[in-house]
């Protein structure tokens, strides 16, 4: 059961980042749309949206606030997409990685935790109070989220035996993971969404702090920070491919456009679900988190052990 | 390594030893947070150039959830005004100073009588293996011990600060259906 994927040089990089912004497009879009329908408006007049949203910010003028810790203001916004960008490299985009790192499980799992100085740092470097209580409120969420998240990124890697990413889309050619491991991947797209800050887990971002730890971000800064985030949530939508959905395996088709095709449906999906439920606040979801979907997680992972050693 | 490998693993170094001396030069608990989180994911670095993936990305992982966890605790610990102003990062300079200096000369005391292995002798098939055998392999029933005493530790200490424990929320016989929380939410509450 070796490593089903092929390391490409670093050249493609470029085109990996493009395929990320495709995927950012396309996320802000798809929201959009969702948007426009829950208030009646046209969803078609949405698809240049982002464009134009794009050249309204980058043309807005830098506001800043008194006293800013500028330094670790800029970190935290622009952390957000260079965690995303580093993400994608260790996940096989069909046949081609960027990346065969033989920990590259870990390395996804890194680079999510990453998140967490980010949102902090962004609501921080503001000095401003709704943006440092946006800040707090992520890390008190993060808490929540990532150790349920640990466990569930636990389970594909027992199975196929190995942290690698093609490894385990091999040990996928039977059967998918999403199929005999499915609170795994329902923990994993909880923990999606919260290093997302979206739907339930968007109260660092909630309108009722002024827009929390992005309050205070404006004009080219807000455009990467926000950028960033729709990049994390696509990164993660194309993580559970390799991790759930046999990576790039399927008829007919090449293997890339099957890799394309099922991280568009896993991110439409996740933003959709993700619109349909309410808010999480933080203090609340701790005990979910702790209560219900750690112990969920261990089980899972215990059931795949089983599995696994008596096969 | 190659030579472009060897200076990049002396920058990180640097880089890791700088970031370090930054924790002290700056003055705001935020900075001082991250400049170590900084030296640390330096660290890790060069631990995964040296053939650890696994323990590299681990430190990189471990160090930036601690310090983002550390920088909330700081932050709301030091200082007059729960540290959100600049504010020095030193303080009893004299005593700290001799520490350091011990510090710093026990150690390097250490790599210096240390008998290490001579000439270059070909690396382990896998290091990470090695590296466990080296690091436990003898002491692994000190390790086993520990475990168990660490958690333990741990649940005392955490049941000895509660200031509201089972009987408060269950009630003196704990037969209360559902616990009676100063704060309502989360699940069966």
């Amino acid at each position: 059961m070796g490593s089903a994927v092929i390391e490409v040089t670093p050249g493609w990089a470029i085109a990996a980042a493009a395929m990320l912004g495709g995927l950012v497009y396309l996320a802000a879009v798809f929201n959009g749309m969702l948007a426009s329908r829950t208030v009646g408006r046209s969803p078609v007049a949405t698809l240049l949206r982002p464009v134009y949203e794009t050249a309204r910010l980058l043309r807005q003028r830098r506001r800043s606030t008194v006293a800013a810790d500028a330094l670790l203001w800029r970190i935290g916004g622009a952390g957000m997409l260079v965690a995303a960008l580093l993400k994608l490299t260790v996940i096989p985009f069909g046949h081609w990685t960027l990346f065969d790192f033989d920990a590259g499980l870990v390395w996804f799992n890194a680079m999510d935790v990453l998140v967490w100085a980010m949102i902090w740092l962004v609501g921080w470097g503001g000095n401003s109070a709704h943006a440092l209580v946006g800040g707090y409120r992520f890390l008190a969420l993060a808490v929540a989220y990532e150790l349920p998240l640990m466990f569930a990124l636990i389970a594909p890697a027992i199975a196929a035996e190995s942290l690698n990413v093609g490894t385990i889309i091999a040990a996928q050619s039977g059967l998918w993971f999403v199929v005999w491991m499915p609170f795994a991947f329902l923990i994993f797209s909880v923990g999606v969404l919260g290093f997302s800050v979206w739907g339930p887990f968007a109260s660092a971002l909630g309108p009722d702090i002024a827009g929390g730890a992005g309050a205070e971000l404006s004009g080219v800064d807000r455009l990467v920070f926000f950028a960033g985030r729709y990049g994390v949530l696509a990164a993660g939508a194309a993580f559970a491919v390799p991790l759930f959905f046999g990576g790039g395996s399927g008829p007919m088709l090449p293997a890339w456009m099957w890799f394309l095709a099922k991280t568009v449906l896993v991110l439409t999906a996740l933003i959709w679900v993700g619109r349909k439920l309410p808010l999480f606040r933080p203090d609340q979801f701790m005990e979910v988190g702790w209560v219900l979907l750690i112990p969920a997680g261990i089980l899972q992972d215990l059931v795949v052990a089983l599995v696994v050693t008596n096969q | 390594m190659t030579l472009i490998g060897d200076i990049v693993f002396w920058l990180f170094g640097a880089v890791a030893v700088l970031s370090g001396a930054a924790v002290f030069w700056v003055n705001s608990m935020a900075r001082a947070t991250y400049a170590l989180a900084i030296s640390f994911v330096a660290v890790g670095l060069q631990v995964l150039m040296l053939d650890q993936a696994y323990l590299g990305i681990i430190v990189i992982l471990m160090m930036v959830m601690e310090m983002a966890v550390m920088a909330v605790y700081m932050i709301m610990f030091m200082g007059m005004n729960p540290a959100l102003m600049p504010m020095s990062m030193v303080h009893d300079k004299r005593l700290s100073l001799s520490i350091a200096i011990v510090t710093f000369v026990l150690l390097a005391a250490g790599i210096l009588l240390t008998a290490w292995p001579s000439g270059s002798p070909p690396p382990a098939e896998d290091v990470t293996v090695a590296l466990g055998e080296a690091l436990m392999g003898s002491k692994m029933l000190a390790m086993v011990v520990l475990s168990p005493v660490m958690v333990a530790t741990i649940v005392a200490g955490v049941s000895l600060s509660l200031n509201r424990g089972r009987y408060d929320r269950y009630g003196e016989d704990l037969r209360r259906r559902n616990a009676d929380d100063p704060q309502p939410g989360g699940v069966g509450r």
